[in-house]
């Protein structure tokens, strides 16, 4: 039994990707799954903090790429799910330091150790570090922002995918992609300030498997370096457990996508 | 919305210029994906040779390239201004 791996990636920065790593890897552990997330931002390590264990960074991704730790030694472990482990970034290293082969040889190993999926967070761009990211995936989480500079920074990396990786050039089928719409807010959406889902789902030709709302509930995982998907009370939260169990293929209604109805008394004097 | 928001004039939603922005540009991106990287000096040479006979501007020049199974089509349109003149000679004379 091999990994799946499944790259998070947008183009654009700030639009998620280390925010949705980090729940979509703690949502599938819940489920059970054997998950490693990796953070591909050499320089610029942020995945850690999102996940809560920066203080517990020993060794890390170029570390064991280079072969001065092992891949064991590296391994971070979650503090709530025992089957959930973090591989940081290097903070010192220059966005060289990874190669191919070496990315490649860690993805092997994990898939030896019995993992079940290997998230590869992807950092913003389309240099070396986004392209090894990629490379090996079998499934995409393209995160896109409802904003015209996200959604065309997306459609960019959906043509990187059909061919910059090694599916696409073994001629292995496609890399799955799935479309997850971020920071969504429903009600700047009904006064037509905001691209809708479904205008984002026309303009890129593909369908959404998630949409996260807007909510206050994002920073506050991240103040405290627990993933949102943790907090099962939020909107947020309950949006990324809507699509870890779309992507594990069960069928789910879209949720948070219509402005709460409001009363009388608001429609007639406003707030 | 409260009652005196109907006093209020209603700007258009800038999420229609958005989409419609975003339509022609991915439209216009995904065409040129993949394609030959002469592509656009070759549309640059297309214009001098144009322009010695009819004033365009390079934004009538479209060049397409569709792949089908098994064969590639490149397809090139030009837009004609409504007076079709020839330029004189001294025009002539720059383009080239």
């Amino acid at each position: 039994m091999t990994a799946e791996i499944i790259v998070v990636t947008s183009g654009k920065g700030g639009v998620g990707k280390t925010t949705t790593s980090a729940s979509l890897a703690t949502g599938l552990a819940m489920a059970g799954k054997k998950v490693a997330v990796i953070d591909f931002d050499v320089g610029l390590r942020n995945l850690d903090l999102i996940m809560g264990c920066e203080r517990r960074v020993v060794y890390d991704f170029v570390n064991v790429v280079h072969g001065e730790a092992t891949l064991k030694q590296s391994l971070i472990k979650d503090k709530r799910y025992e089957n959930l482990y973090v591989l940081a970034a290097s903070q010192t290293r220059d966005k060289d330091a990874l190669t191919q082969e070496g990315v490649e040889k860690v993805l092997d190993s994990l898939s030896e150790d019995g993992f079940d999926y290997v998230i590869c967070d992807s950092p913003a761009g389309i240099e070396k570090g986004a392209h090894l990211a990629m490379y090996f995936a079998d499934k995409a989480v393209v995160v896109v922002n409802p904003e015209v500079s996200s959604v065309r920074d997306s459609d960019r990396i959906l043509g990187l995918l059909a061919s910059k990786t090694r599916r696409a050039e073994r001629g292995e089928g496609q890399v799955t992609q799935h479309l997850l719409l971020t920071r969504y807010n429903p009600a700047r959406v009904a006064i037509g300030e905001m691209l809708s889902v479904t205008d984002v789902e026309d303009i890129l030709g593909i369908k959404v498997v998630g949409v996260i709302p807007e909510s206050e509930n994002v920073l506050t995982a991240s103040n405290n370096g627990i993933p949102v998907i943790v907090d099962t009370a939020s909107p947020a939260g309950q949006a990324y457990s809507d699509t870890v169990a779309r992507i594990l293929g069960e069928e789910r209604p879209l949720r948070f996508i219509d402005v709460p109805k409001k009363g009388f008394l608001q429609r007639v004097f406003g707030g | 919305m409260g009652i005196l928001d109907f006093l209020k004039r209603r700007p258009e939603p800038t999420a229609t210029v958005a989409r419609e922005r975003l339509r022609i540009i991915v439209a216009q991106e995904r065409s040129s994906r993949g394609a030959p990287d002469y592509l656009p000096m070759m549309r640059n040479e297309l214009l001098e040779v144009i322009k010695k006979y009819v004033h365009v501007d390079i934004e009538a020049i479209n060049i397409n390239l569709e792949r089908d199974s098994g064969h590639e089509i490149l397809e090139l349109s030009v837009t004609l201004p409504d007076g079709k003149k020839k330029p004189d000679a001294g025009d002539a004379a720059t383009a080239s």
